[in-house]
């Protein structure tokens, strides 16, 4: 139940904001936090709640919903969910700090805001196939809305295209859902029956092509290469909560369910396909870091060091190993918390107050004197995207390229340049950006103090990250142990 | 067998009422209305409270629990299209549209319970004259006078080839009957008369090559009967050509498979649902106008009905009838969103629609759910009965290219869906827009969201009913050799 609870006060906080009257936009704020609050609130009980030597899965709920196609209502949650669901917490509340001066259409932007958070809670806790494609559904239209009325640069376009990618991932998802509904025999779509070899069998021709379909449909969402062109445009494009939320839990909507739905059904076909994936994973650690070393606007730098960072989860899942695996369910969560704090800090406090990403003109304003906490939370999570030792995308990473060191040891060559290369886009933003010649500072025009909702949400996103980076084992050790459950414990090798 | 026609018997009487007040008194319009759904209330009390089985008249009139469903929804659709029609029919000669909606209402209730052919053509007429005149309706409007003429003219060529396929399948079998027709022996002229037959229904649900009429009709004819047009009529037609082709028709279904392709009906519904579906939604990509555009995306929609038909099997029927009524309660919807909007600000282009978010948010968040659902996303009624339908179709693994085909196009679909929603939720409106509509009619609506919601969320409520007795009622007509 208390699981259920996280999505449930998400709908209901935008339920309740769509019924108030329309100048209420301070009452709106602070039901939108309530609600995100109570989200966190629920997500981190049930994380401590979580029996560690107890069943793999936990709180489950199964009520029948349409039983003519074996659809059932089944939630409940295993190490990995835990952590998606706080990360998912973390970044609700803050984005909602974030969106604190957003006075244009308040109500209308965190009722969307809270849909997109609610969906996203009930697909890391779904165990029902039909359950969890509904809530990968729900997330589609709003980010569309939020971004073509609340955004910047290119918004109409960004947020079609974005949109357009993901419909079209979920097409091929849904397109394998009905085949392997009907080839399965079993006449369920629950992931333990579909998932059981001796309840349902997936012939390996079928396999053969139903993963590749379907893992893509997801990782279009994950920003696999060469699918990942709606990720750039869509986080520019964004608002800066809806930049937060695309990089922090919905692209990890893409890799959770391929990992969740796609390698766990179709074992045989993950064999065949798991070098090509492996090998498209690395293209976009190198090629992500690439782009993002020869850009100019600052918000883009930090779109592409997304692919980049994504790259390493999908590389983690291809490894196939404990390692690469559990460090790639890391990965989301740290680069889910990075991530954000970067957009955050690029899209609230420098360009909603410059009105500039571009990285020159940023660098002529002295932003270390003028903004001083932007500079320091952008150092900080700097540092941690680059995979500094103490913060979470250290251990993340290198956990990652322990398992793959293992499995795929050739492919350590073309990822150790990318991280390379990663190192350099970061300094190069970092370095243009804050400290470039100060003497020659031609702006004067006074800016905004950084607001303490500002504060807050970016003290806690640092926080998160380095106690990750600090006290791994609190998620590591979860997770690991989720790998050895009867659904997923076929994918080590 | 009165009792059998009761529903029926008292929409005539209303009908007859509404006319007699109209001419007395011309402006009593609200009088009218009130008369029109007072009929309809008692007609749908008469179909709950007498609920009998039964055949009568050698197969002229068959009722069982199917189709009592079936007239329910279709009395609703009128009513529905009742109530509209205060939006969007002139205000002379008003109680007469009201009771051609109430005729067209009977002819559809008729079709859904006969098997018999002579029967089925008749009511298909009794339908089809009142909706050519009810797209004729607004005199001083030559969109609306165009709509009429294609929609009598395009209408009366198919019913020609309708009665001749009739006329060929009845000399073939020698009988009207479906269920003698079921048994009879397979002839060349069979063919040519099902081929002919099917031209005919396929004028009905507007599907390509026969859709041509459909976009100038939805655009020209007054918002409400183009409402009953793409609904009531959409529903009653598809009812009736599932009957006719599982029932009447079942063995010589052929195969519409990839690589299986076997002579028969299911793949000429196959090819005209492919290109249904193609040409539909990519037609409607580029329209400017959202009555059009709505066309298109009805024969898009008329597609996938005829997909899930065309795998010819028991197991796809629910989904098929599900899916059919959940697309007309949608299409209904929004084409009373579309109503209220061009009494609004004066047209149903896209610009008319720019800030309605603003100007009236509850009709604003209607049209996202009618339109989200029409594009197939959850939770919406649209996109489980989408979910259902394709599941259903794939239970006969051979159909995956045509599943893979209306997948990829739906979602092709949500682009122009999108590109409306952006018109009401994004872009801000040209000048002042003051809030019109009845309150009837805004209720309603939102009635109407709320059930597409409902029904998205808890299909059960009209699954179980259908389910339960769809199979059932092909197994009792078509028991042996019932091929695939």
């Amino acid at each position: 139940m208390i699981l259920t609870a996280t999505f449930l006060s998400a709908f209901a906080g935008a339920g309740l904001i769509l019924l108030l009257p329309e100048r209420s936009a301070a009452l709106a704020r602070w039901i939108a936090l309530l609600a995100a609050l109570a989200g966190l609130g629920f997500a981190t009980v049930a994380f401590l709640d979580f029996d560690s030597a107890g069943p793999h899965f936990q709180f489950l709920t199964n009520i029948p919903w349409i039983p003519q196609l074996g659809i059932s209502f089944s939630t409940g949650a295993d190490g990995i969910s835990l952590v998606m669901l706080v990360l998912t917490g973390l970044i609700a509340v803050t984005g909602v700090l974030f969106s604190w001066n957003v006075t244009h259409r308040t109500r209308a932007f965190f009722a969307f805001f809270l849909t997109i958070i609610g969906g996203v809670y009930g697909v890391f806790q779904s165990f029902d196939l039909f359950l969890l494609f509904v809530f990968y559904e729900i997330v589609i239209i709003p980010k569309y809305f939020l971004i073509a009325a609340w955004g910047s640069t290119n918004r109409e376009y960004g947020a079609m295209k974005l949109t357009m990618y993901s419909v079209a991932g979920s097409a091929l998802v849904l397109l394998v859902m009905v085949a392997a509904y009907a080839a399965s025999g079993a006449h369920s779509f629950d992931l333990f029956t579909l998932a059981d070899p001796s309840k349902a069998h997936f012939a390996p021709g079928f396999q053969a092509w139903a993963f590749p379909v379907m893992f893509l449909g997801f990782a279009v969402l994950a920003g696999i290469w060469p699918l990942h062109t709606w990720a750039p445009t869509g986080h520019v494009a964004a608002p800066t909560a809806v930049s937060m939320l695309l990089a922090g839990v919905v692209m990890k909507l893409g890799s959770y369910s391929a990992l969740r739905v796609a390698m766990t059904l179709f074992p045989a076909g993950l064999d065949q396909w798991r070098l090509p994936i492996a090998i498209l994973a690395t293209a976009g650690i190198v090629l992500g870091a690439l782009v993002a070393l020869a850009q100019k606007d600052l918000k883009f730098t930090v779109g592409y060091s997304s692919i980049a960072h994504m790259g390493f989860v999908l590389l983690g899942l291809m490894t196939l190993n404990l390692a690469g695996l559990g460090g790639s369910v890391l990965q989301m969560f740290s680069h889910g918390i990075i991530g954000g704090l970067l957009f955050a800090v690029v899209g609230r406090m420098i360009y909603d107050r410059t009105h500039t990403r571009d990285i020159a003109e940023l660098g002529r304003m002295n932003l270390t004197k003028v903004l001083p906490f932007a500079a320091f939370t952008f150092t900080v999570a700097s540092v941690a995207s680059m995979g500094l030792p103490g913060f979470s995308g250290f251990i993340a990473e290198f956990t990652i390229l322990k398992g793959s060191w293992t499995s795929l040891p050739w492919l350590l060559i073309p990822t150790g340049i990318g991280v390379v290369i990663t190192v350099a886009f970061t300094l190069r933003a970092l370095q243009r950006t804050f400290f470039a010649s100060s003497e020659a500072s031609t702006y004067t025009h006074p800016l905004d103090p950084i607001t303490l909702p500002e504060k807050l949400g970016a003290v806690i996103l640092m926080a998160a990250t380095l106690a990750a980076g600090l006290f791994p084992s609190v998620l590591l050790d979860p997770i690991l142990r989720s790998f050895q459950s009867p659904l997923m414990h076929q994918l080590l090798k | 067998m009165l009792t059998a026609l009761l529903p029926e018997s008292l929409l005539v009487v209303t009908a007859l009422v509404v006319l007699g007040l109209g001419v007395s008194m011309p402006k009593a319009r609200t009088t009218s209305t009130a008369i029109t759904l007072l009929g309809g209330f008692l007609a749908a009390a008469a179909l709950l409270l007498f609920p009998i089985d039964g055949n009568f008249l050698h197969g002229m009139v068959v009722l069982d629990p199917i189709a009592r469903i079936f007239k329910l929804v279709i009395l609703a659709l009128g009513l529905i299209a009742a109530v509209f029609a205060s939006e969007s029919f002139p205000e002379t000669h008003f109680a007469e549209s009201l009771a051609l909606i109430l005729f067209g209402t009977v002819g559809m209730m008729l079709l859904t319970g006969t098997e018999d052919l002579l029967m089925i053509f008749l009511a298909l007429e009794l339908t089809s004259i009142p909706l050519y005149v009810l797209a004729a309706f607004n005199k001083t409007s030559r969109a609306s006078a165009e709509a009429g003429l294609k929609y009598f003219l395009i209408g009366s060529v198919s019913a020609a080839f309708l009665l001749y396929g009739l006329s060929l399948i009845y000399g073939v079998t020698g009988s009207t009957n479906l269920l003698a027709i079921s048994r009879a022996t397979a002839d060349p002229l069979l063919t040519a008369g099902i081929v002919l037959t099917l031209a005919g229904f396929a004028f009905k649900v507007a599907a390509v090559p026969f859709q041509l009429w459909a976009p100038d009709v939805y655009e020209g004819a007054p918002t409400a009967a183009a409402a009953l047009v793409a609904s009531g009529s959409k529903v009653a037609g598809i009812f009736i050509l599932v009957k006719l082709l599982i029932a009447g028709l079942g063995h010589w279904s052929g195969a519409a498979g990839w690589g299986q392709f076997l002579p028969g009906w299911a793949p000429v519904l196959a090819l005209m649902a492919a290109a249904s579906i193609l040409l539909g939604n990519i037609t409607a990509l580029v329209q400017s106008n959202v009555k059009r555009l709505l066309a298109y995306s009805a024969i898009a929609h008329g597609g996938y009905l005829l997909l899930g038909l065309s795998s010819a099997r028991a197991e796809t029927l629910p989904a098929v009838l599900f899916y059919v009524i959940v697309y007309a309660l949608t299409t209904a919807g929004a084409f009373g969103v579309v109503a209220i909007v061009e009494k609004q600000s004066g047209g149903s282009r896209l610009d008319d629609f720019n800030g309605l978010a603003k100007s009236s948010p509850g009709l604003a968040l209607c049209l996202l759910v009618f339109f989200i659902s029409l594009a197939g996303i959850p939770p919406l009624a649209g996109f489980f009965g989408k979910f259902y339908l394709f599941s259903a179709a794939m239970e006969n693994p051979s159909m995956l290219w045509i599943v893979i085909l209306a997948i990829a196009m739906n979602a092709v679909s949500l682009y122009y869906y999108l590109i409306v929603l952006k018109h009401a939720f994004v872009l801000p409106a040209c000048g002042d827009i003051r809030p019109a509509g009845s309150p009837a009619s805004r209720v309603l609506v939102a009635a109407l969201a709320l059930a597409v919601l409902a029904l998205g969320l808890t299909p059960n409520l009209l699954l179980s009913h259908l389910g339960k007795h769809a199979p059932a009622k092909v197994a009792s007509l078509n028991t042996e050799n019932f091929s695939r």
